[in-house]
């Protein structure tokens, strides 16, 4: 209740201010569109020119072709280069890693949700701090440090081989290797280990936009649902998990482009049998084939393109 | 029967009594409210009811059944949340028919059912829209909707009108109610705005700190009420203290005189007078409200738009009935 009395009265005055400080900012405040060329300029410049132009030029060799003669590259319009690249041999490669790149995305996923929706939901003060830590923690140490320790973890002399015979268990893992294709003489040079590494340094990249999208679902909606009548399992699939699509899209958009492209992980740890990455990298340098190098780095933009317009299609932004 | 039973109902967090000892009988078909301001543990209440929280003491019964244990998709009563809580994915229809789809009713007829709770409430063919294209009048109709197509026998409200501008407020104040007589439900409505409690509701109960302090008529809470803190709340009634009540040839610990039972003038038989000194005034459409000095202690009186307004700082004498002056129970 405001009560003032005459006496009471205070004198509101207003101050002009100086008309001659901070020029520099009322002019970009008079002109937006002057403020916005200033504010992007850098960036564009960089992703513009210095990112996408360059792979836009390295993409444009993959229609030429090498002369098998003279280990040149003609510069002719050709196709003859994805002719190439759709031969047994060099299918096998996109086929393995577009394998391994959904097992290790299908895999994050079931991994990260339940950690993100407990940071999210229950979580609170000290274990958030402790969430995100532990979640980032990997990332702060060298990549390669990382996947030369895991190459001892999975070694037959490992802790791992160590740990199955404290346990009794070293018949099953001696079972599991020798299941055709994912096993192995180890788990270190086997697909399996090459996926468990995978999953191990691309799982953060899973967690933090599920994370973030689940923290956007107000409890509410989840006290919601099961005031009319869904039992934890329904509003699971009707509202939590349409709701964090966009951040599980988000995250396996990185954990499936990232396996795509890496080159270092299937060459320390798995078997001698290439991927993507490590295809593009043989064919630049060794090879000396740019184009066909070229080609092999357009697979996993097309097939990340493919799986954007369907996650589009299946309603994945719809919520954002 | 009960539709609510409340026996020595407590919920603590941790050293917070949220509800600390409730009683409370809601009658089948009644529209009850809960006021009380923010904390006073009336959401919390209406948390206990939908399932949304368990009490750490005591009994509650849903039309005799005990309420313990069970988890809000096993109660027959359907909350309208304070946010509305429409799921942003779903289209109107679809979130008017969840529930009806997560009991597994078939596509048709739970269409149906959706169409026809939209027609109740006032918004036909607007099922095709998505919750973020209505605006909050709408979307209040829509949460209304979705609790009442699973025709439950209980429907809790949440601060429902809450977000609403007073216009809006007015208009769904009166279409709740006749809804509620409409389809005969028991209603229990949270709110902090007394105005809205004492307009809908058949009883009221006052909360504070976590204790109910009177239940009652909107008549029985607005002009007997029982505490310093009822009758301050509902209304903002003056309170009088026992040296003002003895000043008044009256014996009690406190008394509340509501401010419209007030006039300026010298008493008549049967009434009482006080003098005081005017110092604020202000204009309020159909009333004036204005703030007296009376011995130290503010009492504020509402005078009809007519009436002259006494001039600021001089002393004039107030008149009102005995039996306008409520004497309370105790002090607190």
């Amino acid at each position: 209740m405001i009560m003032a009395s005459e006496g009471q009265r205070t004198r509101l005055m207003a101050t002009p201010g100086p008309r001659d400080r901070g020029s520099l900012s009322d002019m970009l405040w008079r002109n937006p569109k002057l403020f916005l060329a200033l504010l992007l300029c850098l960036p564009l410049l960089w992703l513009g020119v210095v990112y996408l132009g360059s792979l836009a030029v390295f993409l444009a060799q993959s229609f030429f072709a090498i002369d098998d003669f003279s280990g040149l590259v003609t510069y002719e319009p050709t196709l003859a280069t994805y002719r190439q690249l759709f031969s047994d041999a060099n299918f096998d490669i996109i086929l393995r890693t577009v394998t391994m790149a959904a097992s290790v995305t299908v895999a994050s996923i079931v991994i990260a949700f339940p950690v993100a929706f407990y940071a999210a939901r229950y979580a609170k003060g000290v274990w958030k701090a402790v969430f995100y830590l532990g979640v980032m923690l990997p990332l702060w140490s060298s990549y390669l440090v990382k996947i030369y320790a895991w190459k001892l973890i999975l070694a037959k002399e490992g802790i791992l081989t160590w740990l199955f015979a404290k346990l009794h268990l070293l018949w099953l893992l001696e079972a599991w290797l020798s299941i055709p294709i994912i096993g192995g003489n180890s788990l270190s040079v086997s697909y399996t280990g090459t996926f468990l590494v995978f999953v191990y340094v691309w799982l953060p990249f899973m967690i933090l936009p599920i994370q973030a999208s689940l923290e956007r679902v107000s409890g509410s909606l989840v006290e919601a649902s099961a005031d009319l009548g869904a039992r934890p399992g329904q509003t699971f699939r009707h509202v939590l998990l349409p709701l964090a699509l966009p951040g599980i899209v988000a995250g396996s958009i990185f954990t499936f482009s990232l396996t795509l492209g890496d080159y270092i992980i299937p060459q320390i740890i798995g078997s001698s049998r290439l991927f993507i990455g490590q295809a593009v990298y043989a064919q630049q340098g060794t090879a000396g084939n740019l184009p066909l190098a070229a080609a092999f780095t357009v697979v996993p933009i097309v097939i990340m393109g493919v799986y954007l317009w369907a996650a589009r299609r299946m309603g994945a932004f719809d919520a954002l | 029967m009960n539709a609510i039973l409340f026996e020595n109902v407590s919920r603590h967090f941790g050293n917070v009594r949220a509800v600390d000892g409730v009683d409370l009988a809601v009658a089948e078909g009644e529209f009850f409210a809960m006021l009380g301001p923010s904390g006073s543990g009336k959401t919390t209440c209406l948390r206990l009811v939908a399932g949304f929280e368990q009490p750490t003491a005591g009994h509650i019964e849903i039309f005799g059944e005990t309420a313990e244990g069970l988890p809000p998709y096993r109660r027959n009563v359907n909350t309208v949340f304070q946010d509305y809580a429409l799921f942003p994915h779903l289209s109107i229809l679809d979130n008017v028919a969840y529930g009806l789809m997560v009991k597994g009713v078939g596509r048709i007829e739970r269409r149906r059912a959706a169409e026809e709770a939209l027609a109740m409430v006032a918004l036909p063919g607007y099922g095709a829209r998505k919750p973020g294209q209505l605006s909050g009048g709408q979307r209040q109709r829509v949460a209304l909707a979705r609790a009442l197509v699973n025709r439950p026998r209980v429907l809790l409200l949440d601060e429902p009108l809450g977000a609403l501008d007073l216009k809006l407020r007015e208009q769904m104040q009166e279409e709740l109610k006749s809804l509620q007589k409409a389809l005969g439900l028991t209603f229990i409505f949270v709110t902090h705005d007394q105005g809205e409690a004492l307009a809908m509701a058949d009883r009221v109960a006052v909360f504070h700190e976590g204790k109910v302090r009177q239940v009652g008529t909107p008549e029985d809470i607005y002009r007997r009420p029982k505490t310093r803190f009822v009758a301050d709340f509902v209304g903002s009634s003056n309170v009088l203290s026992r040296v003002q009540c003895q000043r008044l040839g009256v014996d009690a610990p406190a008394a509340s005189l509501r401010p419209e039972s007030i006039v300026i003038g010298r008493p008549t038989d049967g009434q009482l007078g006080l003098t005081g000194i005017p110092i604020a005034t202000s204009f309020l459409g159909p009333v004036n409200r204005v703030t007296l000095d009376c011995g130290g202690e503010r009492i504020v009186a509402l005078l009809a738009g007519g009436a002259p307004i006494p001039a600021m700082g001089e002393s004039v004498t107030l008149a009102f009935g005995r039996h306008d002056l409520h004497v309370m129970e105790d002090a607190g």
